[in-house]
């Protein structure tokens, strides 16, 4: 694999794991240095498999991964050190406190100086909010403050990289803000930011880049931008007269045409139109219409598009 | 898309640290502290603490009409002396008793439940990810639980034997000790002795404890792996009863943990002794290897 300057590179990487799952095939995933990079997918599509394996926790079936430019997992004495990483939810000894949970993390990395280790251990506490709770027993923290926990582990050192799976799972709204406004300053700093998420806005309020995976295979990558405006944008009619609208914008190749009360809803086509004949169009056949414009295609509506509808996780 | 574009040069926020020896010394220091700070840790070695302080209760209401102690045996083993008889005479013997008395039941059980805890119950809250990704490194962790445990060997054997001398000491006399050989000693000999026999017993645990941490990397269940190393103490302890097995008798763990008492004779009879450390390291590097072999390999995924 040709090193690249991206901050994290897989080629071909695939996991089988021992029960003979195969939750990782052959995915190709490059995350640029300096990218928010948001990592999508349904239920059980194999986010959290491919950072585990990233982070060397599990050995991949075939392909390889980089981090940093370095392959893992074999530079991973001198590359985890520069990475952060929330896997899966935090995990805490519950008989320590707050501060005690980061000083045994930290002490763990044989780079963390021990002399400046109670003062990082401090901010990293205030970053995420816990200034106040540092001293109670973990057992007794909330959902949401074991979440910040977590997080503050990742950001006991300057990070190169920040690997966080679901990093808002159980927060509270303002937890969420600011956990956001957190991801921004840290990008702002020139950490790149890896986050695995199903909160699609939320994504699309921080991310630049964004993949997404289904049944452990990759869909797509790109920016954010691009993954938006594949998905086309919705057509909407307020009308008293919602049959013969439907009608109408069936002859101009509206497709997917669904009808609310008075609201007719429904998917442009692919070959441009202009808006304004479709609805002189209408107006001309008679349609009363009231309101008329076009719904701008979500993040969301990009990812149903491409995982599809169904509800159950593929097995 | 509120966000701007990174336009920002992905400038290196931080620097690649180098790892100094001394601070990979932290992680041991880290892992010994949360140890012997747990409630679990702290009762195990408060029960031991407690067994010779009974056993001397016992021995002081059993002989205040002036009678003795029946010869009864330490242990359970045929050949372990009876230090029991000796505790009204001289406290010291107290020590004796109780090591002989915890070491084939209690001891090997409290380090089952230490070492058997020691990766499966990082592995069961999941902290074990944490600290591979801090990154801890494999090995380092596990000679980190390896040390650990080892160091809960020696503590646990220290709370008897300090605890059986401190009792000893309060209930009964103290003075010149008569060795099972039948020659006489200074007390001060006796307590060079004591403090031998003690790291002797912890060195027999070593066995035990190297199985417990092996065990400790199989499973994702701290309570599974603590029952089976506790299960296996007590199976090889029926195995080493039964006659008819006298053929794997050499290579059980336990056969020769009551050789400690060789160290009171004059000379010291050093044959069992030897047996019995050889056997130690043998498990130590055959489920050490183990251990290693299968911690650096396994797939983390609690
Ligand atoms: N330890 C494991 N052993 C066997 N199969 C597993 C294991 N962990 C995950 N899987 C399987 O691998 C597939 C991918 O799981 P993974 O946890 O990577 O999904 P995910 O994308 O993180 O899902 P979620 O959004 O629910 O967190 C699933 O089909 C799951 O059943
Ligand atoms: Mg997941």
């Amino acid at each position: 694999m040709e090193e690249t300057g991206a901050a994290v590179e897989t080629r071909g990487l695939t996991k089988r794991y021992r029960g003979g799952q195969l939750a990782v095939a052959g995915l190709d995933l490059t995350v640029p240095r300096g990218s928010v990079f948001g990592f999508l997918g349904p239920n059980g599509s194999g986010k959290t498999t491919t950072i585990r394996m990233l982070m060397g926790l599990i050995e991949p079936t075939s392909g390889a991964a980089r981090l940093l430019g370095e392959p893992m997992p074999r530079a991973a004495r001198s590359v985890l050190p520069r990475v952060g990483a929330l896997i899966e939810g935090p995990a805490l000894y519950s008989h320590l406190t707050g501060r005690d949970n980061l000083l045994r993390y930290d002490a763990a990395d044989p780079t963390a100086d021990p002399r400046t280790r109670p003062a990082r251990v401090a901010s990293a506490l205030d970053r995420v909010g816990l200034g106040a709770a540092a001293g109670k027993k973990a057992r007794a923290y909330s959902l949401g403050m074991k979440q910040r926990l977590g997080l503050a582990a990742a950001l006991l050192q300057p990070r190169e990289l920040l690997v966080l799976d679901e990093p808002t799972n159980g927060l509270d709204p303002q937890g969420m803000r600011e956990i956001r406004a957190l991801v921004r300053e840290l990008a702002g700093e020139g950490t790149t930011v890896f986050l695995s998420s199903h909160l699609l806005d939320e994504i699309e309020q921080v991310c630049t880049h964004a993949a997404v995976m289904a049944q452990g295979k990759l869909i797509t990558q790109g920016t954010v931008a691009e993954l938006a405006a594949s998905s086309r944008g919705r057509l909407s009619v307020t009308t008293p007269d919602p049959v013969d609208a439907v009608r109408v914008l069936k002859e101009h190749g509206v497709t997917d045409l669904v009808t609310l009360d008075e609201r007719v809803v429904g998917e442009l086509p692919q070959t441009p139109l202009e808006l304004a004949d479709l609805n002189a169009a209408l107006v001309r056949e008679g349609v009363r219409v009231r309101a008329f414009g076009t719904e701008r295609a979500s993040l969301e509506d990009a990812f149903v598009a491409l995982t599809g509808e169904g509800f159950d996780v593929a097995g | 898309m509120s966000r701007a574009e990174t336009g920002a040069p992905a400038a290196p926020v931080a620097a690649v640290r180098p790892s100094r020896p001394l601070w990979t010394l932290a992680l041991f220091r880290s892992e010994l502290t949360t140890t012997f700070r747990r409630w679990r840790t702290l009762a195990l070695l408060g029960v031991l603490a407690a067994v010779p302080v009974l056993i001397g209760i016992a021995v002081k209401i059993e002989t205040s009409d002036g009678g003795t102690v029946g010869q009864g045996g330490g242990g359970g083993e045929g050949e372990a002396p009876a230090f029991f008889s000796q505790i009204t005479n001289n406290g010291i013997f107290l020590v004796f008793a109780a090591l002989a008395a915890t070491l084939p039941v209690f001891l090997p059980m409290a380090i089952g439940v230490i070492a058997g805890d020691s990766i499966a119950g990082e592995a069961s809250s999941g902290t074990l990810r944490y600290l591979l990704v801090a990154p801890a490194g494999r090995i380092r962790l596990l000679l980190a639980k390896f040390t650990a445990v080892m160091a809960f060997c020696l503590v646990a054997t220290l709370a008897v034997a300090v605890s059986g001398l401190a009792t000893g000491a309060l209930l009964f006399p103290l003075g010149d000790v008569t060795l099972i050989s039948g020659t006489t000693v200074s007390f001060g000999d006796g307590l060079v002795r004591a403090l031998g026999v003690a790291a002797v017993v912890a060195l027999s645990l070593v066995g035990i404890a190297t199985l417990g941490v092996f065990i400790s990397t199989l499973t994702n269940s701290g309570i599974a792996a603590m029952a089976t190393t506790v299960g296996l103490v007590i199976t090889a302890q029926i195995l080493d009863t039964i006659p008819q097995l006298h053929g794997i008798h050499p290579y059980l763990f336990p056969h020769y943990w009551l050789s400690f008492a060789d160290l009171l004779r004059a000379p010291v009879y050093w044959d069992d002794l030897v047996k019995n450390l050889e056997l130690q390291g043998l498990y130590a590097a055959v489920f050490g290897s183990a251990a290693w072999a299968r911690f650096t390999a396994k797939d983390i995924t609690a």
